[in-house]
Order: C-alpha cells, then sequence, then structure tokens
C-alpha cells in the first residue's frame, strides 16, 4: 500500500510569540520549530499501516527550506521518502493554498492512502486535507481515532473503515473506497520516537524538491495580529505559594462563594 | 444576501446554529436579508421553527439520500443551493460537521473559506473577521480574497444564540435537490456512544482541571489531593487524556464534555480553544499556569502565575485548615 502523510512544521509549545514590524505575521527568526502534533498522529498510523500491510510511507510537506528539519525527523521515525514542494511563498500560506500546491506535487504519485493532521497548531484553519482530498479526487473523512483497511478481493475493491469523531463522546463508523484522505485527530495511538539507527538511515533517504504551482492565490489576507485582550476583568494573585493560596481560598470563599 | 446552513440531528436543530444565526445579524446590520437553509431528510418540525424565528427565508433541501450526514451528500446539495442563491457570505457553524464539509463545498466552488470565527468587525461585504491563530496565542483580523460568496464558519459560543432578533413568521421553500447517490463515496453507520459514561461532569458543581502542565502521571495525584479539597471532580484537557493518564470521559472540551459549574480551576492548562470552548461558560474559572501570557488568563476571574506543583498543596493545605 501506497500511504502518504501529509506534516506540517509549526512554531514550538513553549515559543512566545513575537510579530513582524507591520503585525501581519510571525518573527520567524525568533520561533523555535517542531512537527504539527495531529500530524505526528497522523505519521505513526502510517507507519502502522505500512508495518500491517507492506509497502511505503512518504513524507509531504510544504513550505520554506527550513521545513527539511520535520521532513528529516518523520524520515528519521521511520517514513521511506519524502517530497517537499519549497517556496518562501508558503510559510505564512492559508489551507486552500497549501492543498492547491501539495495536490499538483502529489496527484501523480495515485496514493492508496493520504493521512493529515486533523488541523494545524499555527493557523489551525482545519481545511487543508479536506481541500487536498477534493483537488485529488478522492473521498474524504475527518477527525479519525481508528483505521482499519480491507485490502481488494475478488468481490471488492479495496477499502477504509474509520471511527470518525462526533461532539460530545460520540462515534461514527465509516466505511469508504480506496484510494482515500483521512485527518487523524490526536491521541489515535502511542507515538513513537527516532532512535539513532533511525536518525542515520534517514540522511540517506530521498527528499524530492517540487516547486511551487505558478498562479497560486490567496483566498485570505492578514489584515493584523495581536494578543487577545481580556474578556474578563483577571484579578491576579500574587505572592509566595502559600500566600497567594491563602489569598486565593479567601476570595473563593468571600467574595465569589463557590468554596 | 446572507445565507445560513443550519444543522440539525434527528430533526432538532443545534445551539451552534442559532448562534450563526447571531452572527449573521450582526454581519448583516440590516443591510442585507439573511437565507437559512437546511439539508436532511424529514425536516418538517425544524422548518417549522426556523421560519417561525422569522429571521429570513427557509430554503428546505429535502431528500432520502440526506438521511444520514455525508460530505459528498452534503456538498452536492448545498452547491446547487448556493449556486442558485449567489449569496454574498455563506455562514455556518464551526461544528464537527461543518470542519468534515465545507472546506470540500468551498474548495469545489473555488472559494474563499474563513473557520473558527469569534467575531466580526464591520458590515457587509468590507467586514473583517476575527480568528484565533496559534494555538490561542494571538487573534487574526482576516478577509477574504478574490470574488465571493465567502465561506465562514462561526466559533461555537462566540455568539449568543439568545441574541437573535426574531421576526414575523417567514416563507418555508422546498428546494428541488437532485443527489447523485453513486457519487456518495462515504457509507456511514449510526451515531454511537461508547460504555456510558460513567462520570457526568455536567452534574459537578465543582472541577478541577489538568493540562500539560502537571507533565506526568505520577504528578497527578497533586491535582486529585486539590479536587478532594475542593469538594470537586477531576477533570482534563486533551492532551492528558490522549496520553491515557486519565479516561476519556474526564475531558473538557469540544471533543468532550462542555460544563458549566460553579467553580472550575485549571491546573496548567495553557487555554486552547477547543478547550475553551468547553469550560468558558463556568460562573467563577481560577487559572494556575507558569506562563502569564498563556490564553487561560483571558477568561479567568482569578488568576496565579506560578508553580502549580507548589500552589496546588498550597491550595489544598490552606482548605484543611479550616
Amino acid at each position: 500500500m501506497k500511504i502518504a502523510v501529509c506534516i506540517k512544521q509549526v512554531p514550538t509549545r513553549e515559543w512566545q510569540p513575537r510579530l513582524t514590524d507591520d503585525r501581519t505575521w510571525i518573527r520567524e527568526q525568533d520561533a523555535g520549530w517542531e512537527m504539527n502534533e495531529p500530524d505526528a498522529y497522523a505519521l505513526e498510523e502510517s507507519l502502522r499501516l505500512r508495518e500491517k500491510h507492506s509497502g511505503e510511507v512518504v513524507v509531504c510537506s510544504a513550505g520554506p527550506s527550513r521545513v527539511q528539519q520535520v521532513i528529516r525527523e518523520a524520515l528519521a521515525r521511520g517514513a521511506d521518502r519524502a517530497i517537499h514542494v519549497e517556496d518562501s511563498a508558503l510559510a505564512a500560506a492559508d489551507a486552500s493554498m497549501v492543498g492547491e500546491a501539495l495536490a499538483a506535487a502529489m496527484a501523480e504519485e495515485r496514493f492508496d492512502l493520504v493521512l493529515t493532521g486533523l488541523q494545524s497548531d499555527d493557523q489551525g484553519h482545519a481545511q487543508m486535507g479536506v481541500v487536498l482530498a477534493e483537488r485529488l479526487g478522492i473521498p474524504h473523512s475527518t477527525i479519525i481515532m481508528d483505521v482499519q483497511v480491507e485490502p481488494a478481493t475478488d468481490a471488492m475493491v479495496a477499502s477504509v473503515r474509520v471511527k470518525r469523531e462526533l461532539e460530545g463522546g460520540w462515534f461514527q463508523s465509516i466505511v469508504m473506497p480506496l484510494p482515500a484522505l483521512l485527518t487523524i485527530q490526536s491521541g489515535i495511538n502511542q507515538l513513537r520516537y527516532a532512535t539513532l539507527k533511525g536518525i542515520m538511515a534517514a540522511k540517506k533517504k530521498e527528499i524530492r524538491k517540487v516547486a511551487m504551482p505558478a498562479n497560486l492565490q490567496p483566498t485570505q489576507q492578514i489584515l493584523s495580529l495581536s494578543v487577545p485582550t481580556r474578556s474578563k476583568q483577571t484579578q491576579m494573585i500574587a505572592g509566595s505559594a502559600p500566600e497567594a493560596a491563602k489569598e486565593l481560598v479567601r476570595r473563593l470563599r468571600e467574595d465569589a462563594r463557590v468554596l | 444576501m446572507i445565507l445560513v446552513i443550519a444543522e440539525q440531528r434527528a430533526g432538532r436543530l443545534n445551539r451552534a446554529t442559532w448562534e450563526t444565526l447571531a452572527a449573521a445579524q450582526a454581519l448583516s446590520g440590516a443591510s442585507m436579508p439573511i437565507t437559512v437553509a437546511i439539508p436532511g431528510a424529514g425536516l418538517t418540525a425544524v422548518a417549522q421553527e426556523l421560519a417561525a424565528a422569522g429571521i429570513g427565508n427557509v430554503l428546505v433541501a429535502e431528500h432520502p439520500a440526506l438521511a444520514q450526514y455525508t460530505p459528498d451528500g452534503w456538498t452536492q446539495a448545498l452547491q446547487a443551493i448556493v449556486t442558485e442563491a449567489a449569496p454574498a457570505f455563506v455562514l455556518l457553524p464551526h461544528t464537527y460537521q461543518a470542519r468534515d464539509f465545507a472546506p470540500m463545498l468551498a474548495a469545489r466552488l473555488r472559494k474563499p473559506l474563513i473557520t473558527d470565527v469569534v467575531g466580526i468587525s464591520g458590515t457587509g461585504i468590507d467586514a473583517r473577521f476575527t480568528r484565533p491563530m496559534f494555538q490561542g496565542k494571538l487573534v487574526a483580523e482576516v478577509r477574504p480574497q478574490g470574488d465571493g460568496p465567502y465561506f465562514i464558519t462561526i466559533q461555537v459560543g462566540a455568539y449568543r444564540a439568545d441574541a437573535v432578533a426574531r421576526g414575523s413568521a417567514a416563507a418555508v421553500t422546498q428546494v428541488d435537490v437532485h443527489i447523485d447517490e453513486a457519487a456518495i463515496r462515504q457509507k456511514p453507520d449510526a451515531p454511537f456512544q461508547e460504555a456510558k459514561q460513567a462520570v457526568d461532569l455536567g452534574q459537578a458543581e465543582r472541577i478541577v482541571a489538568v493540562g500539560r502542565g502537571i507533565k506526568s502521571q505520577e504528578n497527578l495525584p497533586l491535582a486529585e489531593a486539590l479536587a478532594r479539597a475542593m469538594g470537586a471532580e477531576l477533570a482534563a484537557s486533551r492532551p492528558i487524556c490522549d496520553s491515557g493518564w486519565l479516561p476519556m470521559a474526564r475531558q473538557i472540551g469540544s471533543s468532550g464534555q462542555t460544563v458549566a459549574p460553579k467553580l472550575y480551576v485549571a491546573l496548567g492548562i495553557s487555554g486552547a480553544i477547543q478547550h475553551l470552548v468547553g469550560m468558558k461558560g463556568s460562573r467563577t474559572i481560577v487559572a494556575i499556569n507558569k506562563d502569564a501570557d498563556a490564553p487561560i488568563f483571558e477568561v479567568a476571574d482569578y488568576g496565579i502565575v506560578g508553580d502549580l506543583f507548589e500552589l496546588a498543596p498550597a491550595i489544598a493545605a490552606e482548605l484543611e485548615k479550616s
């Protein structure tokens, strides 16, 4: 089975945002970078599916040269090769542009299954996977918590049965034919980490660079970024831990009356 | 015109639909008429409910192939409706269902989709949309580029369902829906719940919730001790349940439970939007976090910037004094 997994590189969780002078993007030179967390779960799921059904796992990423870091990491964790759509214009691109760029690079590979994370921890559009499925002309399902591939038989085409998460603790089981695209929810599996052997092996694996298609148009413009304003008057309590604890308990008892 | 796509399950509209109608009225500023479209099967009651609210004309898209939600079915039905109605905007609630089909619908029509909108400034075609980015560390003001209609999804809880201005009863129109059933590729079973939830956090008066700041499963007794001292239930943000440190039934947020207790204590929870939507209706919110810029402080009534490993035992000790 030929599996693609789409990986995005995003600022680390610990990163404190700083903005460019025109306040329309982040100061990238100040950020540390890591693999988008839901994408790491999608990668793990693709590796497990390859172990079960054999085949290959191809990492696909769209972004500037810095995204090689997460591509190498995915290769070190066990992916077989990579496709990198490289362009500096993809650093702050919206989901539609990224979906178009990846679709152009991925179409000829004719993957059986494409996995992505359900959304990115940077812009968080939660659209890219679905846009990619539409451009590749394959069915999709989103927010997936379980993946069971049914190989083709004489009577049936290959299909996938998924457990899709609904809201409020509800789930749904859905079957669709392959090829298909699934967006993976965090927590679907337990992540593995790269071994030293994996890191060494990754250095020899192929990363095919592809140019971004010409004439990609953004579908939205960021006019400004800012730190959110507080919707509530938050009373901040200072002092040592015992002092702050004492003051908090007093206010919860006497002012808020919730204890 | 603004077209709102309503969402229903088993003949009931969800609250997010009403919130989206309130957002549509804010976007319109009475300058654009609103039309509500509802896809599905067996829609007589919801169509009447929407028409009685008098927000705008109701388009009912009924078809046996829409009895169960599928992204392919919804996209087919709504592609025809949006093309025919040619609205300036299409508004949808930012639910898991809309997240599943709206990007497909917008991509098929090659139109912009702005998701997860929490605020709208200005009205009509010049409106700008506010949405969280970078896990809520920043908010962005964005506007769509290119030709409309512009698709917009409204975050759950961003607008108030009871803010919808009602008018006199509106017309209901049955839309002629043509569905190519062979082109619906997803075959869904009926939705189900996992083993009956052992804890109903919705009934808890007080909740102590832990997040990534707790660092490891071995530290959970610290939070349990605080919960015991407060007479609270223990809950968690998504990453804690993903790691298997607490059962999924104790997860608060869009994929878990929505709660509104008297007291909600967030211990080491940064406050991503997916968590906030599940708890921001709580009466009193306490946030304890080492990062003074954590988004959780935006919704907190009381905040302490500090080390939860010192603060949680100190608060428990203080409560046990008297």
